[in-house]
């Protein structure tokens, strides 16, 4: 633009007000001391969120997203103890499609995934109902409310180490509860999940919940705090039940705290590893495994990186195609 | 912006790294022999290299254990930043050894004369293309028998020759209300104890072929089924809680007298020492029936690595003194482990000591020293895991008949060879 203007001296408008010119060369020369440090400080605090954020921005760049595509390409090579660079095609996958049919008996592959369905199913679904029914019954305005949060929400402050060892003393029949209800003389009494190879998935859907439902619970607390007095009241003098104040207002407006909740809950079920570790050690003949106990065995200590880098590349393809389409219809709908 | 946070990062830790030169009198050593008999044992070591000056550093591993221990290794190799030397397993330091990073202890090998005093089933494991690149430390053997003495002279057991007077001791047992066989069903607990099953059915020839050669005809064979089927009447007499149970609390078991036997390898010796017992008369320890003389074995290795010219003398030292016969004596009684060559007098062990000495020399001799698959001796890990995995899966019901788990056996290790 000043270009444009300068095209056209002659322009009248540029003759006549010669005291706005002055005026200007006069802000001109005061300018020195002030105009150029705002500019920098200016400038400067432009960047700064900028040079703030730049280290964990590249660390997440490479920490991130650079190892997903190295992981993919070791996929697809024949690394054993260490990574190797040629592309050998796509046989690590191809042992991983053949082995997730072995279902008689089976494989380990196939062992992880059916225990990832059930484990993260359970696991999601018995959180969030416990979740939000223990949220409902402390929004009652109870008396010491402020002693029993604190209860149910500190499991969540333990490592799944701690959590996992806990509960395998609790659940192990010669150690915890079976023995102890023996020797307080209910003798009948059997509970064997934990060494049972059929069950022991359940054992870590057991510890799972007792670790996260908490909170969980915190989550929909909150949630439950920030609904609009004025809507329940209304509801009230409409004549509605509690039930159906819950059922019809309440829980839908706590949907965004269902899909926090959800991310929450589904992030945790596939990083499971170190639950299954501490709790079962890979259970009986390894039928506590999940994808990601699967992915460490192959590429730590069976030397088969590549296919424990496909099993990798597989467990993200089945997150983000879960996740993704979740998160794209709630965050459509509320277009903010 | 972004390039010059870059290239900041990268000079700051180019620095840190070349800060690292001069370090020439010292030991990096990463190893998890960290529990009470085993650190002290390895104390020995680092006094006899401090008293030639080496100062001994511990590479710090988070977490414990082996597996714990080979990840840092992974990433510190792939870093470039090795250590002098780490305590290894079998095939391990054959996979480091073709990825190019061990160092070449061949001089001081024949300086000491290992190449003499080591059995040469060890040197398959710590010589590579013809060079010494690792120092083993012990060898430990897995067809041990342990036994509560005080349990077997209550049901008046004597010791069992074959597998059919290993069933008839376990069923007097039973029939004396103790739990006959203590067992940990972990999988790698379970397919040690398979190791001397299919040692005991087989015999030497068969054991060899189908363990270490891993032939096909004879993993699919009738005596592979027998020995399976030999496995499953032994976890017949273990206890209904025993999966998942730690090695170390089935040795517990029979020294408190609650289980009359546990099949493990001689590394249960040092539980047994921990709680003051004495072989012979506290506990008993019989070869696996139906493998003597036999030696199905694993040893600990410090494979030692590709270090700087200024680091090599502190390697040399190392590995000197951890093959000198003095420290080969004084940690093997220790650990419960023999020493790892065969000119190691004696005299500091005990009774079972000395005879696992003398079987390992009558082995050796006679070429039936064989390497446990089970503890990553018998073929590299793939295959080894795979086998673990099958004989878990037996052993816990996920694979029924013997026929089946053949099968899976071979397909097993066809798919990870």
């Amino acid at each position: 633009m000043r270009l444009c203007a300068g095209q056209f001296p002659t322009n009248r408008y540029w003759d006549e007000p010669m005291s706005t010119v002055a005026e200007t060369t006069i802000k001109l020369t005061r300018g020195p001391d002030t105009r150029p440090s705002a500019t920098v400080r200016s400038r400067l605090q432009d960047l700064l969120p900028k040079i703030v954020l730049a280290p964990s921005f590249a660390a997440t760049i490479v920490f991130v997203y650079g190892f997903i595509l190295w992981t993919i390409y070791l996929s697809f090579t024949n690394s054993k103890t260490f990574p190797s660079y040629d592309i050998t095609g796509a046989r690590a996958y191809q042992r991983l499609w053949r082995w997730t049919f072995e279902s008689d008996p089976p494989s380990s592959w196939y062992t992880s995934i059916t225990n990832m369905g059930i484990f993260g199913f359970l696991y999601i679904l018995i959180c969030l109902a416990l979740g939000l029914f223990l949220a409902i019954l402390l929004d009652q305005k109870i008396r010491g409310e402020g002693v029993l949060r604190p209860i149910y929400l500190y499991p969540m402050a333990l490592s799944f180490i701690v959590t996992g060892v806990a509960w395998k003393w609790f659940l192990d029949p010669g150690l915890g509860l079976e023995q102890t209800l023996h020797q307080w003389g209910w003798t009948s009494f059997h509970f064997d999940w934990i060494k049972n190879k059929d069950f022991v998935i359940y054992t870590v859907v057991i510890a799972g919940v007792w670790q996260a439902s908490g909170f969980i619970m915190a989550m929909f607390l909150a949630g439950l705090r920030g609904i609009d007095g004025e809507i329940m009241k209304a509801a009230q003098i409409d004549g509605a039940s509690t039930f159906q104040l819950y059922r019809r207002i309440v829980i839908p407006l706590l949907r965004p705290v269902f899909l926090s909740a959800f991310i929450v809950l589904a992030h945790l079920a596939i990083k499971s590893y170190d639950l299954v570790v501490a709790l079962t050690s890979g259970g009986p003949g390894g039928s506590a495994w999940l994808p990601s106990n699967f992915m460490y065995e192959f590429t730590f200590k069976r030397n088969e990186m590549a296919v424990g880098s496909a099993s990798a590349v597989i467990m993200l393809m089945t997150l983000t195609a879960i996740i993704v389409p979740y998160l794209y219809s709630e965050l459509r709908e509320k277009p903010r | 912006m972004l390039r010059k946070l870059l290239i900041g990062t990268a000079l700051a830790t180019s620095f840190a790294f070349s800060a690292h030169a001069a370090d020439v009198k010292e030991v990096q050593m990463l190893h998890w022999w960290t529990s009470g008999g085993e650190a002290a044992a390895l104390n020995v070591l680092k006094q006899d290299l401090a008293k030639e000056g080496y100062a001994w550093k511990d590479v710090p591993v988070a977490g414990g254990g082996g597996d714990a221990a080979m990840t840092a290794l992974k990433a510190m190799v792939a870093a470039g930043n090795y250590p002098t030397a780490s305590q290894m397993l079998g095939y391990t330091v054959l996979d480091y050894a073709a990825a190019g990073v061990m160092g070449d202890l061949t001089e001081t090998a024949k300086k000491e004369g290992w190449d003499k005093s080591v059995p040469a089933a060890l040197q398959k494991f710590s010589v590579y293309d013809g060079k010494w690149v690792a120092a083993p430390v012990n060898v430990h053997s897995v067809n041990w028998l342990w036994i509560n003495k005080a349990v077997m002279d209550k049901i008046g057991g004597t010791e069992p020759k074959t597998f059919d007077d290993f069933v008839a001791l376990l069923d007097k047992a039973k029939a004396a209300g103790v739990i006959p066989l203590a067992l940990g069903g972990q999988n790698w607990q379970e397919a040690t104890m398979f190791d001397s099953v299919v040692l005991s059915t087989g015999g030497p020839e068969f054991y060899k072929k189908a363990m270490n050669d891993l032939d096909d005809e004879s993993l699919k064979s009738d005596t592979m089924k027998k020995s399976f089927d030999n496995l499953a009447k032994l976890v017949t007499y273990v206890d209904p809680n025993f999966s998942g149970r730690d090695w170390n609390l089935a040795t517990a078991m029979v020294i408190k007298g609650d289980a009359l036997v546990q099949v493990m390898g001689d590394w249960a010796k040092g539980e047994f020492h921990a709680a003051n017992k004495t072989p012979g008369t506290d506990f008993l320890c019989y070869r696996f029936p139906g493998t003597d003389g036999s030696v199905v074995y694993n040893s600990d290795m410090f494979g030692m690595f590709n270090v700087p010219d200024d680091r090599k003398a502190a390697q040399v030292a190392l590995a000197t003194a951890t093959l000198s016969k003095s420290f080969q004596s004084a940690f093997n009684v220790v650990k419960g482990s023999v020493p790892a060559r065969t000119d190691v007098p004696d005299t500091d062990f005990d009774a079972c000591g000395k005879k696992g000495i003398a079987d390992l020399k009558k082995a050796n001799e006679g070429g039936t020293l064989f390497g446990s698959l089970a503890q990553g001796y018998g073929a590299p890990p793939a295959v080894a895991n795979a086998y673990k995995d099958v004989v878990s899966k037996f052993v816990h019901g996920q694979i029924k008949t013997s026929d089946e788990a053949v099968t899976e056996l071979v397909k097993a290790i066809d798919d990870a060879k």
